[in-house]
């Protein structure tokens, strides 16, 4: 277990520092950071003088090189915008999206397990059938809409909850709930599927054939089983999850990052950008290795696996 | 039922509701299991041996419907019995041990856990005693560094040692009754004959009935006392494993016989091992004797009717419209014991 889990750490890190090189190359290709720097009424000679000051002249390995060592020292440099260091910019702003995201998280899979588990325990009965029709529902429902039919319905027809801010937690209520619907749907129809699965599974029978009782059986033998690949699809949905934050926090003027990148991304602010383009990505790598060192832990031949690898 | 017998079954059919008709897996089955009797059931493939186990470990699918006039166990009526009184009896006083080896047990599990799970389910007793018994039963059923197999995945053990571990798990709380749903046919051939070794000795030393499925006559003449021969869905012949042998009446078992081979008597090379034409459907109306397509005996009679069961003494008994006059002796290869 211990080595597989350095093995994904390793892999992990290799993967953020592509990601990293990546970023990097493709924004610095697709604008001119010192054109961006000086505004629209720099002349060609202030333009000139700021891309030999910051070395944007140099060639692209030694460029990215640079920035690298100022990212591991914790500087990725200054918002051309707000002029502020990067660093201070998100770390103001970042928790407001790390908690919207897990509380969205937490809500969409609590939910849409037992929902999925309550599906699969009696398959086409009515309850499977309304448990599919919320899913299929809320697919289908782009989360912009959703967000605004909400606003107008519970912050204007019936004004019972604030439609923009971060004031209390109950300017919350609704941006979590728009993107744990974002969640939900796939976490219960694989919940629904993984629990089918398992519970037509001949050790499943074993399990019975002990005399365990049904809830023993339901959730200690069977859920465990099922929610592999639950757990997997989870970190992918955290990454929508993450996207979906950039439109929810800009629609409901929640100050975190995802209105950051939106803001960003608006003015051309290369170093904000890039910064914020390797935050999700490194939340979203996060994700993916807490998903699989828990999947490691709940089925034992993933470890195996991983090693022979 | 007799203060000594363990368990009793009378008329039971299960069925499958199927859209292109009711589909008979278990057709008006009846059989008594004295204390400490092994009775061997043998029939081929999908002739309702495992549906015949699962309902009377009421292990049968969501699907499945059950009909009985009486399933008595220790003189007890399950029947009667609701799921939480069944699951207090399932894995206490009778466990199963099934086919399947590789997928039988739950992957996420220890092996140490799993074993230990019956019996703290079922006794009280804490867990350094139910390890204690799970050792004991893993070097019982002949596996070498128990203690470390404990501690292991289901994964990382052979399907002959998985099957091991399945029958260590059915003895965790000495069942009275073991049903043992061909527990070697998943295996290799030297493997099979070393778990069935196993479970002789094991039905001797703790005295446990036993209800042996198979469907190689082979085995039972080694491990059984009693044969109930299965054919779409109903028992057509039983008998000690001596009198089946010698004299076969139906003649299903006996062609079942004609397919085991001799040495010095089967010539190298013959064609062996299966009777021709093949098992009818069992969905829907089956009235007559479901063998007549197959049975060079098969009269009108046979087609139109459903043939009667005649019983010779308190043992022995077949299904067929043949009476035991008109029966020639069995001069089959003539299978020495
Ligand atoms: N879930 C199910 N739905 C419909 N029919 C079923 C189901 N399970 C079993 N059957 C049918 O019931 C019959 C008896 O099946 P059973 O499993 O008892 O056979 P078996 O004698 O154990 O065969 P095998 O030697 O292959 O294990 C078969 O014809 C099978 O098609
Ligand atoms: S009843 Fe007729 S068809 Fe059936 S086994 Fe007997 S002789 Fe053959
Ligand atoms: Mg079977």
């Amino acid at each position: 277990m211990v080595m597989y889990a350095l093995k994904r750490i390793f892999l992990a890190l290799l993967v953020a520092l592509t990601v990293s090189i990546l970023t990097f190359t493709i924004l610095n290709m697709t604008t001119d950071p010192a054109v961006a720097m000086a505004g629209d009424t720099a002349t060609d000679f202030e333009i000139e003088s700021i891309t030999i000051a910051y070395g944007f002249d140099q060639p692209m390995p030694y460029q990215y090189v640079q920035w690298l060592g100022n990212a591991l020292q914790g500087d990725l440099g200054t918002s051309y915008y707000f002029r502020t260091p990067v660093t201070a910019l998100i770390s103001g702003r970042i928790s407001i999206t790390l908690w919207l995201g897990l509380v969205s998280m937490a809500v969409g899979i609590l939910i849409a397990v037992p929902l999925g588990v309550i599906a699969a325990i009696r398959p086409n009965s009515i309850w499977d059938r309304i448990c599919l029709t919320l899913a299929v529902s809320a697919q289908a429902l782009p989360s912009f809409w959703f967000a605004l039919m909400l606003i107008v319905l519970l912050s204007v027809t019936f004004p019972i909850l604030p439609s923009s801010g971060t004031d209390t937690w109950v300017h919350f209520i609704m941006p979590v709930f728009v993107l744990a619907t974002r969640v939900m749907p796939a976490i219960m129809r694989l919940t629904r599927t993984g629990m089918l699965d398992v519970l037509a599974s001949d050790y499943i029978r074993t399990a019975r054939a002990k005399g365990l009782k049904p809830q023993n059986v339901l959730f200690k033998h069977a859920l465990r089983n099922a929610v592999v690949p639950v757990v997997s699809v989870s970190s992918v949905q955290l990454g929508h999850l993450l996207t979906g934050s950039i439109v929810i926090e800009t629609i409901f003027a929640l100050h975190g990052v995802g209105f950051l990148a939106y803001e960003s991304t608006v003015r051309n602010d290369l170093p904000t950008m890039q910064a914020l383009v390797l935050l999700f990505s490194c939340i979203f790598i996060i994700a993916t290795l807490v998903a699989d060192l828990a999947n490691a832990w709940l089925d034992p031949r993933i470890r195996v696996v991983g090693i022979d690898n | 039922m007799k203060p000594l017998d363990c368990l009793e079954i009378k008329n039971l059919t299960v069925t499958f509701p199927l859209s292109a008709g009711t589909l008979w897996a278990v057709n008006d089955v009846s059989f008594t299991l004295a204390r400490g009797e092994t009775l061997g059931i043998v029939g081929e493939s999908g002739c309702g041996k495992s549906m015949t186990a699962m309902a009377i470990m009421n292990l049968l699918p969501q699907a499945a419907q059950l009909q009985a006039t009486g399933l008595t166990f220790n003189g007890q009526e399950l029947t009667a019995l609701n799921e939480s009184e069944m699951s207090d009896i399932r894995g206490n006083r009778m466990a199963m041990i099934f086919q399947e080896p590789m997928t039988s047990l739950n992957p996420a599990f220890t092996v140490g856990a799993q074993l230990m799970e019956a019996i703290l389910r079922h006794r009280k007793v804490k867990k350094s005693e139910a390890r204690e018994r799970a050792l004991y039963l893993l070097e019982k059923v002949g596996i070498t560094a128990a203690a470390s197999r404990l501690r292991q995945y289901p994964h990382e053990l052979s399907g002959g040692l998985r099957q091991r571990v399945m029958i260590a798990m059915a003895l965790m709380c000495s069942p009275d009754l073991i049903i043992a749903d061909e527990p070697t046919t998943a295996l290799d051939v030297t493997i099979q004959a070393q778990i069935l070794h196993l479970l002789t000795e094991i039905q001797r030393e703790f005295e446990m009935t036993v209800i042996m499925i198979t469907h190689d006559l082979g085995v039972v003449a080694n491990v059984t006392d009693r044969v109930a021969v299965m054919y779409a869905g109903r028992i057509v012949e039983t008998g000690l494993v001596s009198q089946l042998f010698e004299s076969p009446q139906h003649p299903y078992t006996q062609k079942l016989l004609d397919c085991i081979p001799v040495p010095g008597k089967t010539k190298r090379g013959s064609y062996l091992g299966s009777i021709p034409g093949r098992v009818p459907s069992l969905i829907g109306d089956l009235s007559g004797c479901s063998f007549a397509n197959r049975c060079s005996f098969c009269t009108d009679e046979c087609l139109n009717n459903d043939p009667p069961w005649h019983q010779i003494g308190s043992q022995r008994g077949y299904l067929c419209w043949r009476n035991p006059e008109q029966i020639s002796p069995y001069k089959g290869q003539g299978v020495s014991l």
